[in-house]
């Protein structure tokens, strides 16, 4: 039956990251854009959240708790709110374990999961678009090649979150010869995978990307996600796209109640410029489409979760969303005037980030 | 008789401004956009040194004496502007020149206020102008300013806070320059009590307490100025220091905009054009070729976008072009010169984002200065008016309102 009211768990876990988002998050946003950094400390209490530890299973020592794309897409946008770099940071290992958990053989769960359900913050992260302004998850350039019983990695990412750092990529290629997809469990150090410099970009600039080269890198053809046929790719994309919806609806609803908040105290002619109806309209406008971004979003999410194909929702979702953060951050922007130009807002920043959900893919997932 | 073809000599200007911004402007500006509040003084002092002998680039003041002899004075300006902007709209907006404060004096100051003010800028070293209207609590509101000029003996007194001074660091105090200040000398009288009173750099009373870090044109300096009983001779008043029951007074300041306005807009097509090379040579390196004439339903889509975006920018170019014409023919451009400005500063807000958009990774990228130009164009949609208020001088005239009936 159709409702809109999360469960009472949801919710309880809803509105512990949000209030993290608030109080811990958001107040770090603009210092972490200058800096490029983010302070361990807050990583750490994020990771204590648990939303990565909480859906290893119990036998791998994680709390086990059903993988929902509902539940995760709730607490995504809270952090994404907030500030999508810190975001993007400290959810950066669920891109590995998450499709472990989902696909993984017993052999990957038992050689992955445990690292990942300890007390500390692992860094862990997935390689999935390419620095080409055409590229095509259909079409991936990277591809991985069978030879004696190993797969050899071939080509570049970028966009890769935390790649210095991450023990573990999870990376996307074309299987040689065919359109098919596979991903690849693939250590860091392992000979041939080079991590490029760190990306420099208009927006996402407290989280760090790099640019990973791989050449002729060789690896066990147990590395393959899922085993030697693979594993259902499209559904892991579709939770990476369902993730990046709620985070661009995050993006635009901080964008929405800055500018929303500073309208009405902000006055002009007399009156707050809230009661002008240029700015009324704008944010009844920007109301409106934050919330049908966020429902297009659950749906694709409870699609997943019922384990059904839900590709065309989430790539409409994610479609949608891209759009609707530009346009509503833009107007934020427009609706602090020549303040919103001025670093000491964060409506900027929410622009030069909200620009980007149209290029990225794979920095979150669901 | 209609005719859109630019006078040979304006083509001379803007062939020569354009070699100036791909050879001096592209070359630094990354590193002065990377480097915040830095100044690039050889590209500054070559400008200066240009500008001495041809002042390529000021606006206003250019309605024609001469009935007989056509001025293109502004048409030329507008041309000039959009290449520097192609170039750089950052250094564009930090060249040493009479600037917003310059506009000001040649629009409201009397003909030897004109020569004591402008004088110096053909002359001797670097120098810049500003203009400050804008303080924390209005910016819109223009009429709502709080700085106050007090007359005391042979002396204007000013106090209060004026933010976002477009060179105003230059003017006030890095350069023999002046900032043309906008406080009230009656506060009961509304609008009629607004005055502009030029400020010489280095009065005392007047400090630079705060240059803005900004999204973009991060070239150009956004300065906050504070006046404490700051005293300037009495004769630095623009226009007449009698407190007229009508709001002419308050009207002739406001005409500073028409002629600024097409060159906001100018700036933001500039700025356009330089997003839609780089997409378009971009698309032409992976043999992209956009077909012109090609049934809408058989283009793709990036073919559309691009179509789009070209002809958006190309009417703002039109609109801009038809504001500065109308002011060389010393006619009233008002309601065009809003219109360039409000279409020009959408316009290039909407293309330099989807530009960005249409060339993914390497759109976001700071490799490439694509991005740099998104965060530089959306101030265009923003200073000299707001989107929203020049959509209310176009709507107040096209409906006949007065700024009482529309706000
Ligand atoms: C097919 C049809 C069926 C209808 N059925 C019903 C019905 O069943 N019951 C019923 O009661 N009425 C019905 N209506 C009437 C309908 O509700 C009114 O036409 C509608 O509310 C607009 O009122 P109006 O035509 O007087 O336009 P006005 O109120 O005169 O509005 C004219 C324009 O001004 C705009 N406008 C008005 N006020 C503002 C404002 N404050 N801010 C900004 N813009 C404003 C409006 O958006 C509109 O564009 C029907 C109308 C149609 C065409
Ligand atoms: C980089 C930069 C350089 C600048 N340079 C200069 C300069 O050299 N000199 C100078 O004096 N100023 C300068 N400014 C200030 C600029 O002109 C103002 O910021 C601008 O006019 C808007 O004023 P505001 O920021 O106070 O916004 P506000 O007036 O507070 O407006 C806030 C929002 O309300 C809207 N709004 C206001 N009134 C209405 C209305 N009646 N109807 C509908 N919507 C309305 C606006 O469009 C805007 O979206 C500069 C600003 C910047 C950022």
């Amino acid at each position: 039956m159709v409702s809109f009211e999360p469960s009472e768990e949801q919710r309880l876990i809803r509105d512990t990251v949000a209030e993290f988002a608030r109080e811990r998050v958001r107040p770090q946003a603009r210092a972490s854009d200058e800096t490029g950094e983010i302070p361990s400390e807050l990583i750490q209490q994020g990771w204590e959240l648990g939303l990565t530890q909480a859906l290893i299973p119990e036998a791998y020592g994680g709390a086990g708790e059903a993988h929902s794309a509902v539940t995760s897409v709730l607490a995504i946008e809270e952090l994404a709110w907030a500030d999508l770099s810190i975001a993007c940071h400290l959810l950066a290992p669920r891109l590995l374990v998450v499709p472990v958990v989902e696909a993984g053989t017993e052999e990957q769960k038992d050689a992955i999961l445990p690292r990942y359900a300890q007390a500390n913050f692992a860094a862990a992260t997935a390689a999935v678009v390419e620095p080409r302004w055409d590229f095509d998850l259909a079409e991936l350039s990277v591809t991985a090649t069978l030879e004696n019983g190993s797969y050899v990695l071939q080509g570049t990412k970028c966009f890769v979150p935390l790649a210095s750092v991450a023990e573990h990529l999870a990376v996307f290629a074309r299987l040689q010869g065919s359109d098919e997809v596979g991903v690849f469990l693939v250590d860091r150090s392992t000979p041939g995978v080079s991590i490029l410099e760190r990306e420099k970009n208009m927006g996402l600039k407290g989280l760090a990307t790099y640019e990973v080269a791989f050449e002729r890198c060789r690896l066990p053809a147990e590395r393959r996600l899922g085993g030697p046929s693979g594993c259902d790719v499209n559904r892991l994309l579709n939770l990476q796209r369902v993730a990046l919806a709620a985070a661009a609806v995050g993006v635009a609803r901080a964008s929405f109640e800055y500018a929303r908040d500073y309208a009405k105290e902000r006055k002009a002619f007399g009156v707050y410029i809230a009661q002008k109806q240029a700015i009324a309209f704008m944010l009844a406008e920007m109301a409106i489409e934050i919330d049908a971004a966020r429902l297009l979003t659950w749906e694709a999410a409870w699609k997943l979760d019922r384990g059904e194909d839900a590709t065309r929702e989430a790539v409409l979702a994610k479609q949608y969303a891209a759009n609707m953060a530009l346009m509503v951050a833009d107007r934020g922007v427009q609706i602090l005037g020549g303040h919103g130009y001025i670093r000491d807002h964060l409506v900027e920043l929410f622009l030069r980030n909200a620009r980007g959900f149209a290029t990225f893919e794979g920095l979150l997932t669901a | 008789m209609i005719d859109f073809e630019l006078p040979p000599q304006v083509k001379q200007a803007r062939d020569m401004v354009h070699m100036v911004a791909e050879n001096m402007m592209r070359p630094i500006a990354r590193e002065y956009d990377e480097r915040e509040h830095e100044k690039p003084w050889d590209f500054l002092n070559a400008m200066w040194e240009a500008s001495k002998a041809t002042n390529p680039v000021s606006f206003g003041g250019g309605a024609k004496k001469d009935p007989g002899a056509p001025s293109v004075r502004n048409l030329q300006t507008v041309v000039s502007i959009e290449e520097l902007s192609w170039g750089d709209a950052g250094l564009y907006l930090s060249i040493p020149n009479p600037g917003l404060g310059g506009a000001a004096v040649a629009a409201a100051g009397t003909p030897e206020q004109r020569e004591r003010f402008l004088a110096r800028f053909r002359s001797g070293p670097p120098k810049w102008g500003a203009m400050a209207i804008t303080e924390p609590h209005c910016g819109s509101d223009t009429a709502a300013i709080t700085t106050t000029a007090v007359r005391d003996g042979d002396h204007w007194v000013l106090n209060g806070t004026k933010i976002f001074v477009t060179s105003g660091k230059m003017a006030a105090q890095e350069s023999d320059g002046f900032v043309v200040v906008w406080a009230t000398v009656d506060k009961s009288a509304g609008r009629a009590g607004i005055k502009a009173f030029v400020v010489e750099r280095g009065t005392p009373g007047m400090t630079v307490v705060k240059v803005e870090d900004k999204m973009g044109i991060r070239a150009s300096d956004t300065a906050m100025i504070v006046f404490e009983n700051c005293r300037i001779p009495l004769d630095n008043i623009l226009g007449s220091p009698e407190v007229q029951r009508s709001t002419e007074g308050f009207k002739g300041a406001m005409a500073t905009f028409d002629a600024t306005r097409p060159a906001v807009a100018a700036s933001a097509i500039g700025i356009g054009r330089a997003a839609l090379d780089f997409v378009r040579a971009e698309l032409e390196k992976q043999g992209i070729k956009i077909r012109y004439g090609v049934s809408r339903n058989k283009l793709t889509a990036i073919e559309r976008d691009f179509m789009d975006m070209e002809a958006a920018l190309q009417a703002a170019r039109l609109l801009t072009w038809r504001a500065a014409w109308l002011m060389d023919q010393g006619r009233h451009n008002n309601l065009e010169a809003s219109m360039a400005k409000a279409k020009a500063g959408l316009a290039v807000t909407q293309v330099t984002q989807k530009a960005v958009e249409l060339l993914g990774p390497l759109g976001y990228s700071r490799k490439y200065l694509l991005e740099k130009w998104m965060r530089d164009a959306k101030i265009n949609d923003i200073f000299e008016g707001t989107q929203q208020i020049n959509l209310l001088v176009v709507a107040r005239r096209i409906l006949g309102y007065s700024s009482k009936e529309l706000n």
